[in-house]
């Protein structure tokens, strides 16, 4: 039985039955809708810790842009929905029916070009994987096949992170600025505002994550995850061992945006925006702050110490809003110092061989007693 | 884009742009210099280095504080004092913070970028309970302000002029510290081949705390620099840090001539594209300019031949 319950592949097993548990029955049983909206949020930047998962924690690229891909995503699926939002008869009082309001209000008389293919929903579909998977692929393989790896890497990813969000503020007309793409109204005449709406996103949420994390369980325990890991302990002996490291640090890198992706998709389905808040430097720090809190190495570490920390935010901001951003550091400062491979490294670290231990010493207390039958005959 | 303007206007923009440009450059290059000598040396991602600036502005804002209310016949010469105090301030906390945290993560550089996040935003949190959130700027003695007409169309403002200066000076006391001094040259044989520094006799931690201290004094007189040009709130060092951190890497992270070339490049370029551009285009130029360089030379424009 401890044997059972130590296998490292076991305990994953059990971790994923524990998360589908609690955020399939019991969150859903336990909440309100409105709380329950909120975990559904919380579970969209999940999605991006998986991802951090599986390019940070077991390849070692860590990229400070991870907002970007998410946003690249819900932008995406924004974009089908505002387009559905402002159709001819809903917008009749703009001077150009037909165009979403604040391309109106920018004084743009026409859809821009790259609009348009967002009216078809299959495309839109296509799109919230594919655009940021290209664009990850464009910029991770000018990255590695130039060997800027590390650090080097992590800063770029920084910087692109600015550019978008300044881009995005600064191109009002065409992205709706600082506030975002608001005003998010049905998916396919499918209103989604209201309270069942919002459960059936939920689960449908929920449904994407444990798939997701299923397709990086998938890759991970396979042939190619072993590479990865090599790729993160010594990058050059896997070169020389003839490996081009390049093509899978690409690879892995443009999965874990994608994955991203269909996080900012379902965040815009549930929340009912998008804005360049979730697209910059801060959301993307916090993302990573989520993934290291939870356990880089694990999956399910990452998905808990998401809702975790998200949790906690929401707690203390609505109570000591000033007391928010010091637990906050304090929590980053104690995760890197103390434990370093985060909370699933607590559990396999010292939980798991304290019970084995308790275990084992309950058996051999009891193989003791049965060997040595009393004494008294 | 140049449409509607003679050949005489453009010369006065440019003449301007450029000068703006120069200021700009102060502030990207001390800001740097800091963080350059820390992450070229040590390897450590400093992400609090922002709000050491910060810290070292709201100390100049404290000190022409006091000088107005309790000496204000000296208040002409409060700002010698307050960069003193914002280098000593900063760079003590920047000695506590390497004692406390940093010394423990040198074997992981990306931990150390995580864990000095968290240290940026408790920093910010503190401004913002000490100071308030608003924005605060300080009283400009006299003599700082105004304008030299340099022709017709041309002035420079004094305060820029005094933070180019201020920037010569400290960068030279930097070159002096790094290729004339005993701790210099520690720190040369540190970057070159920490192992063989160590396994020769240089105390490699002191040279690193002393660097990391120096670092943050720096960016404490940045701040100070700061303040002459901008007005100070929490989170105004957040704004500056990814700039900074793009002029370290582009110029090569070990080396001082990169950092002032690419401090120089980046500016410039940034405050031409301002006139003819938005602010934000010109930003966004800039970076994307500076990310396609990165790809052409990744380890920078001056690379130090180091044998690994």
């Amino acid at each position: 039985m401890p044997a059972a319950i130590t296998n490292k592949r076991n305990l994953e097993l059990i971790g994923f039955a524990l998360i589908a548990l609690l955020i399939l029955v019991v969150l859903p049983l336990a909440l309100d809708i409105f709380r329950l909206n909120l975990v559904g949020k919380y579970l969209t930047y999940a999605f991006v810790a998986v991802g951090l998962v599986l390019c940070w924690g077991h390849t070692g690229i860590l990229s400070l842009g991870q907002g970007v891909f998410f946003g690249l995503g819900g932008y995406c699926m924004a974009m089908f929905l505002k387009l559905e939002a402002s159709s001819p008869a809903n917008t009749k009082i703009q001077s150009t029916p037909g165009i979403p309001d604040f391309m109106d209000w920018n004084q743009i008389t026409e859809l821009p070009f790259f609009w348009v293919p967002f009216k078809s929903f299959p495309f839109t579909l296509i799109a919230v994987i594919a655009v940021p998977a290209f664009f990850a692929f464009v910029l991770s393989a000018a990255m590695f096949k130039r060997r800027v790896g590390g650090v080097y890497f992590a800063i770029i990813t920084q910087a692109l992170a600015a550019v978008m969000t300044i881009l995005i503020i600064g191109q009002q007309g065409y992205t709706g600025g600082i506030n975002g793409i608001t005003d998010l109204r049905t998916l396919l005449g499918w209103d989604i505002r209201t309270d069942g709406a919002k459960y059936i996103l939920y689960f449908v949420c929920c449904l994407c994550l444990l798939g997701t994390m299923f397709l990086a369980r998938f890759v991970l325990t396979s042939k190619l995850g072993r590479i990865l890991v090599a790729v993160r302990d010594k990058e050059d002996r896997v070169r020389f061992s003839g490996y081009d490291v390049a093509n899978f640090k690409i690879f892995i890198f443009c999965l874990a945006s994608a994955i991203a992706a269909i996080g900012g998709a379902m965040f815009t389905l549930q929340v009912g925006f998008m804005s360049p808040s979730f697209v910059g430097i801060v959301p993307s720090i916090e993302m990573v702050i989520f993934c290291a809190v939870g356990g880089r190495h694990s999956l399910v570490g990452a998905v808990v110490g998401t809702l975790l920390v998200n949790w906690g935010k929401t707690l203390f901001s609505e109570s000591f809003p000033e007391l928010w951003l010091f637990a906050m550091g304090g929590l980053f400062i104690a995760v890197v110092l103390a434990f370093p491979r985060g909370l699933a490294g607590l559990v396999t670290d010292q939980m798991i061989p304290f019970i084995s231990k308790l275990m084992s010493r309950s058996r051999a207390a009891s193989e003791q007693a049965n060997a040595q039958p009393a004494p008294a005959e | 884009m140049f449409g509607g303007f003679t050949l005489e206007e453009l010369g006065s923009i440019f003449a301007m742009q450029a000068f703006s440009g120069l200021i700009l450059f102060s502030v990207f290059l001390l800001m740097a210099l800091g963080l350059a000598i820390i992450f070229g040396q040590m390897g450590v991602i400093n992400m609090a280095h922002g709000e050491f600036m910060i810290l070292g502005a709201y100390m100049t804002y404290l000190t022409s504080n006091v000088f107005e209310q309790y000496v204000p016949l000296l208040f002409s010469a409060y700002f010698f004092v307050a960069m003193a105090i914002a280098f000593v301030v900063s760079g003590a906390l920047g000695l506590a913070v390497e004692w406390l945290l940093i010394r423990r993560l040198y074997a992981r550089p990306l931990d150390t970028l995580l864990a000095t996040w968290g240290l940026s935003l408790i920093m910010q949190q503190a401004f913002r309970s000490i100071f308030g959130a608003r924005e605060v700027g300080v009283q400009l003695p006299n003599w700082m302000m105004g304008s030299l007409p340099v022709t017709d169309t041309i002035d420079v403002q004094i305060n820029g002029l005094f933070v180019m200066g201020l920037t010569l000076v400290i960068t030279g006391i930097v070159a002096l510290l790094l290729f004339r001094s005993r701790w210099g040259l520690q720190v040369r044989a540190v970057v070159t081949n920490r192992t063989m520094s160590g396994a020769v006799g240089i105390d490699t931690r002191r040279v690193d705390r002393l660097t990391f201290g120096l670092g943050c004094g720096i960016a404490g007189v940045a701040g100070s620099a700061f303040t002459m040009i901008g007005s100070t709130g929490p989170t105004a060092g957040q704004l500056y840090i990814v700039d900074t951190f793009l002029v370290v890497v582009f110029g090569g992270a070990q080396s001082l001539l990169g950092t002032i070339a690419s401090a120089l490049t980046i500016s410039q370029s940034q405050s031409t594209l301002e006139f003819f551009l938005s602010g934000s285009m010109a930003k966004v130029l800039t970076l994307l300019i500076v990310i396609g360089l990165l790809m052409l030379r990744p380890q920078g424009l001056f690379v130090l031949k180091v044998r690994r």
